[in-house]
């Protein structure tokens, strides 16, 4: 008999390597940054889990991926729907996948994220925030891609009807970070998340006794139980657009003349784009038949 | 910050340091002694230092038994013509106070009022530092992830530490008012570790078990004592007025902190643990409402200002979590599990290599 040698193939790297992996979290070895974002969970735990949604499920087909910068800040601003933030965790995920540096997006989420318990902290080992300005400003300043989406609940709360119809875009926040940052903004469309979870209607009075901002009535929900949260198999399209330059001045980001005309800019752009991209869907949905 | 008047850029003589029978306070009162800059330094408490207090204050360290939440301290600093008054009689916890929440709430806000109030009256006075705590942020759901010097807490904090510490940085606000030609440095500290640091989060690390919030991974922040002693000497040597975080770069989840403790963390719901607290501890741990509050929330500070201001840069997190550990035992020891993992490894390999042949 001779002594065993270990032969380097593909399956025993895979099994160190997950060893290795097992052995770093239950140990601590791997770092977090001061937001709580652990990368190496993210991509090999939360990634993985989301991976055959993206790819399978909505078959997500990216196009513009070019727009972002390869390093530096950017603000990526998005149109938000579908009842459950499934289109934050989609987009994170194109950045990372489609993007030639692989990416992380540093998405800024609501209040309610962070006050629920797992939820939060799986938010913040994914890289998300709290929506808020410090936070934001932080992150740019770090040279961080930053996600987000300023119709916020209203956005995700709205009724099927209003479907791909953006919702008011608040104060504005988001302008003033990239103005003061000097961060440019990149206006992202996403379409088919709307038709995820189909929201007919809102249980106003249910949602506030459980303390959410709507309760919604979808086709499957909540008449199927948990088998009401599977979300329609939706054919998605993101749409990346070409960055509007928000380097005006950090003095121009308390100015509410120039924060809103910038905002509006910037949801007219993805408006506009919507509008495309459901004309694009249309014909390849007809094509198909 | 270059506002301050000259005379605070010079070493003051005469300097007393209250709270001194305990760690921090004997530890800075004996450093800011040994320093040839300084003539004299008083050090103040209630009670008689005793055993390893005693001897790191030795003999050059002036000791008055004096009151803080009495008039006392106020004959002390006139009559010995103190210059810089640097005041660490603050208690973080009930735990270790004989009259439990109640004493410690009258020694850090009476303390801390009666102390500035004896100081306004100071004719020779020309620096106070303070020591307060990142507490000072409070705990909410809505508050950004990193706290600036300027970050205004959202909503009163439930602790009592914290609350306290909301009053003495409010009295130290009014103090400046009165007497702005008096540099006021406040130490917002992050919580104190090392390897002789002895605090009730030390004591929660201690303990093979620790009780964590079920859901909830705060990020964690410390600060090494050594590097808190140092900002605490040059903030008496040298002029530094104003308000700065103290603690080390870089953040560890409770989680990561009981992993590489080698402990094993016990989520209970967040009701337990409130039930927990306010029934005065059990599984050999206390938790407050502080820590409570600490480990739903989290709590990360900025700390710029500091490095800026001191040209100092306190060791990260990590680092002064790794020097407390070197002290402590360990429930699940990283090397087993090292071992663990290359004894699996092996098996693995023997197994496929038999299969194989």
């Amino acid at each position: 008999m001779t002594e065993y040698e270990p032969v380097p193939d593909v399956w025993d790297r895979r099994v160190a390597g997950a060893l290795a992996f097992l052995r770093r979290r239950l140990t601590g070895e791997y770092e977090v940054d001061e937001f709580g974002f652990d990368p190496e969970l993210t991509d090999a735990v939360l990634h993985p889990l989301l991976r055959p949604l993206y790819r399978d499920w909505f078959r997500v087909d990216v196009r513009g991926i070019e727009q972002l910068p390869a390093k530096g800040a950017a603000l990526v601003v998005a149109n938000h729907s579908g009842t459950l933030a499934l289109d934050a965790l989609m987009l994170a995920l194109a950045v990372h996948d489609e993007h030639p540096e692989q990416r992380h997006l540093r998405l800024l989420g609501a209040d309610l994220v962070f006050r629920m318990p797992v939820v939060s902290e799986l938010a913040r080992k994914h890289g998300s925030t709290l929506a808020c300005n410090p936070d934001a400003e932080r992150l740019l300043r770090k040279g961080e891609l930053v996600g987000v989406f300023p119709e916020g609940f209203k956005g995700i709360g709205k009724l099927y009807r209003d479907r791909y119809k953006l919702q008011r875009f608040g104060r504005g926040g988001f302008v003033s970070a990239a103005l003061r940052t000097g961060a440019p903004i990149i206006p992202v469309s996403i379409v088919g998340a709307e038709e995820t979870y189909p929201m007919l209607g809102n249980l106003k009075s249910v949602a506030r006794l459980l303390g959410t901002p709507y309760f919604p009535v979808t086709p499957t929900f909540p008449w199927l139980g948990p088998l009401g949260l599977i979300p329609l198999p939706s054919k998605w399209y993101i749409q990346f657009g070409s960055p509007i330059p928000a380097d005006l001045g950090a003095d121009q980001a308390d100015d509410p003349l120039v924060v809103f005309n910038l905002a509006d800019q910037v949801r007219e752009t993805i408006q506009q784009s919507l509008h495309q991209l459901l004309a694009l869907r249309a014909e390849e949905t007809e094509a198909e038949f | 910050m270059t506002s301050a008047p000259v005379s605070a850029a010079t070493p003051p003589r005469v300097v007393l340091v209250t709270g001194v029978s305990r760690y921090l306070g004997a530890q800075v009162a004996a450093r800011l002694a040994a320093d040839p800059r300084i003539e004299r330094v008083i050090g103040l408490d209630d009670r008689e230092p005793t055993g390893q207090q005693a001897a790191v204050l030795g003999d050059t360290v002036e000791f008055e038994r004096a009151d803080i939440c009495t008039s006392e301290p106020a004959r002390v600093i006139t009559g010995r013509r103190v210059e810089a008054v640097v005041h660490l009689d603050i208690a973080s916890g009930a735990g270790t106070q004989p009259g439990g929440r109640a004493a410690m709430k009258e020694q850090n806000v009476i303390g801390t009022m009666q102390l500035l109030a004896a100081c306004q009256r100071a004719p020779d006075l020309r620096k106070i530092v303070v020591r307060s705590s990142t507490a000072a942020y409070g705990a909410s759901f809505r508050d950004p992830a990193v706290f600036t010097e300027d970050t205004e807490p959202r909503e009163i904090p439930r602790g009592g530490f914290a609350r306290d510490v909301l009053d003495i940085e409010g009295y130290v606000r009014g103090f400046r008012r009165r007497r702005p030609e008096v540099a006021a440095t406040v130490l917002r500290f992050a919580p104190l570790i090392g390897r002789h640091a002895n605090t009730t989060l030390t004591r929660y690390f201690s303990s093979p078990i620790v009780p964590t919030v079920l859901g909830r991974d705060p990020r964690l922040q410390f600060v090494h004592v050594d590097d808190a002693l140092e900002v605490l000497h040059r903030s008496v040597l040298e002029a530094h007025p104003g308000t700065f975080n103290v603690a080390g770069a870089g953040v560890i989840t409770l989680s990561q902190a009981v992993r590489r403790a080698g402990r094993i963390a016990l989520p209970v719901p967040e009701r337990g643990m409130s039930a927990l607290s306010r029934s005065g501890g059990g599984l050999g741990t206390t938790v407050s409402l502080d820590q409570l509050d600490l480990f739903v929330h989290g709590r990360v500070v900025d700390t710029t200002a500091l490095i800026d201001e001191f040209r100092y840069t306190p060791r990260p997190t990590a680092v002064a979590f790794a020097d407390f550990l070197r002290g402590t035992g360990s429930v699940l020891p990283g090397e087993a599990i090292k071992a663990l993992e290359q004894t699996i490894l092996a098996g693995i390999r023997q197994g496929r290599a038999a299969l194989g042949r």
